[in-house]
């Protein structure tokens, strides 16, 4: 275990940021509202200024996961064709996709668009709810983890913009009427922008150790 | 203004999961003190990493693109479109807007990928010291835009899942639309592989 008790004295420095892409150190400033410190010498973004409070944060990922659940369960459009009509939610176009032998896709847009996003939205309120009373959640070690993991491939607003080439398409040939779960969708998208203005590792720094 | 220090120098790093800042290690099993993460001064293998899989990536995209993608069949006719003859039907059909959106998502930002992945990864195994602010910002456009390819396998996945009139008109996915979705999580992950650190690494000449 020599590694182990080389890191147990490991020297660790709180106040300084180094820049992901290039390397640079700097020291940590106190950002105004609305500052971006960017790191002079690649352009990066270094740290933002978290313009929602841990208690706004909850809220929006509340009002998420109600959004979520809509965007969901509702009906994305509904299409007619000489008095017969067709309407998909996003599990008809898994289902869709893995039943006309494309499982792969089947699985990736299960995996994008449910399960990816899912997971973000209850993993960030388990943290946010300990968080709100300055206390790291049990797991909140390996919670930041996967926030960090599965940023990248959650495709909400990808799927949005592919439901409006969708409807456009397809509005050559039918009568297309929008149902709820585009709106919902339309929401989610929102929501996501606001979410990627704040960074959630920021958490490690408005928290400490719960004493027990 | 004087360039700040680099952590490499100061014998710092920092965590990728949690950023807090430690000392420089290359000991293989290091963890970070505060998260347990492992901790890399760098990415491991980056390079042959990011290579392997973008040129995986362009071994796929040949089908992606010669495949058809997605079946239109009605009563009277049969139609297959690729990704290419679906994007001249949206503009034949008076979406020259939208034609131009799923272009851009699915031929031109590709093949930007493999274009800018590709120089970025013989620049560094060059030790280039060339325009590194300029590359690490396309670095960062590759990552940015990286995932928005998906876009035509979710049209073909709602049309496959709407149109669904019996025999009146019926939509189904074809294999293209599979190697197109390998082809998108290729190139995400070469881009996730690749450390723009290396960039600013080992420079030869700086500018
Ligand atoms: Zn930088
Ligand atoms: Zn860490």
């Amino acid at each position: 275990m020599a590694a182990a008790s080389r890191l147990e004295g490991m020297q660790t420095a709180q106040d300084l940021i180094i820049c992901e892409h290039c390397d640079s150190v700097y020291r940590r400033r106190t950002l105004a509202r609305g500052d971006v410190a960017d790191c002079v010498v690649c352009g990066a973004v270094l740290e933002r200024h978290q313009w929602i409070g841990v208690e706004g944060q909850f809220a929006l990922v509340v009002t998420s996961a109600i959004v979520f659940l809509i965007a969901n369960l509702s009906p994305i459009v509904t299409l007619g064709l000489s008095g017969m009509s067709s309407a998909t939610t996003l599990w008809g176009a898994v289902i869709a996709m893995w039943r006309d032998g494309a499982q792969l896709v089947a699985f990736l847009t299960a995996m994008t668009l449910f399960f990816f996003p899912l997971s973000q939205i209850a993993i960030f309120g388990w943290v946010l709810w300990f968080a709100r009373s300055g206390r790291r959640a049990p797991g909140f070690a390996r919670a930041m983890w996967a926030l960090v993991s599965i940023k990248p491939w959650s495709m909400i607003e990808v799927f949005m913009l592919g439901t409006l080439v969708a409807v456009v398409k397809a509005h050559t040939y039918f009568d297309v009427v929008p149902g709820a779960g585009i709106w919902a969708f339309g929401v989610l998208t929102l929501l996501i922008t606001v979410f990627s203005s704040l960074d959630s590792r920021e958490l490690w720094t408005v928290t400490r150790e719960d004493p027990a | 203004m004087n360039a700040p220090p680099r952590g490499r120098d100061l014998g710092l790093m920092s965590c990728h999961v949690c950023r807090l800042v430690t000392a420089w290690t290359e000991e293989p099993h290091a963890v970070c003190p505060r998260c347990g993460s492992p901790l890399h001064a760098r990415k491991t293998g980056s390079i042959t990493r990011a290579w392997a899989l973008l040129l995986a990536a362009a071994l796929f995209y040949i089908p992606a693109n010669v495949f058809p993608i997605m079946r239109t069949q009605s009563l009277s006719s049969k139609d297959d479109n690729t990704i290419l003859s679906g994007i001249v039907e949206l503009w034949r059909a008076g979406s020259p807007g939208l034609a131009v959106i799923v272009f851009t998502a699915s031929i031109i930002v590709p093949m930007l990928k493999f274009i800018i992945l590709g120089y970025l990864l013989v620049s560094v195994q060059r030790s280039s010291g060339f325009v590194s602010r300029q590359r690490t910002k396309l670095y960062r456009f590759v990552e940015l835009v990286g995932y928005w390819s998906m876009l035509d396998v979710f049209v073909v996945a709602i049309l496959s899942a709407l149109v669904h009139f019996k025999i009146l008109s019926r939509v189904e996915p074809l294999p293209g639309v599979v190697y197109f979705g390998v082809v998108v999580v290729l190139t995400m992950l070469s881009a996730m592989s690749f450390d723009p650190r290396l960039i600013w690494d080992n420079r030869k000449t700086s500018q």
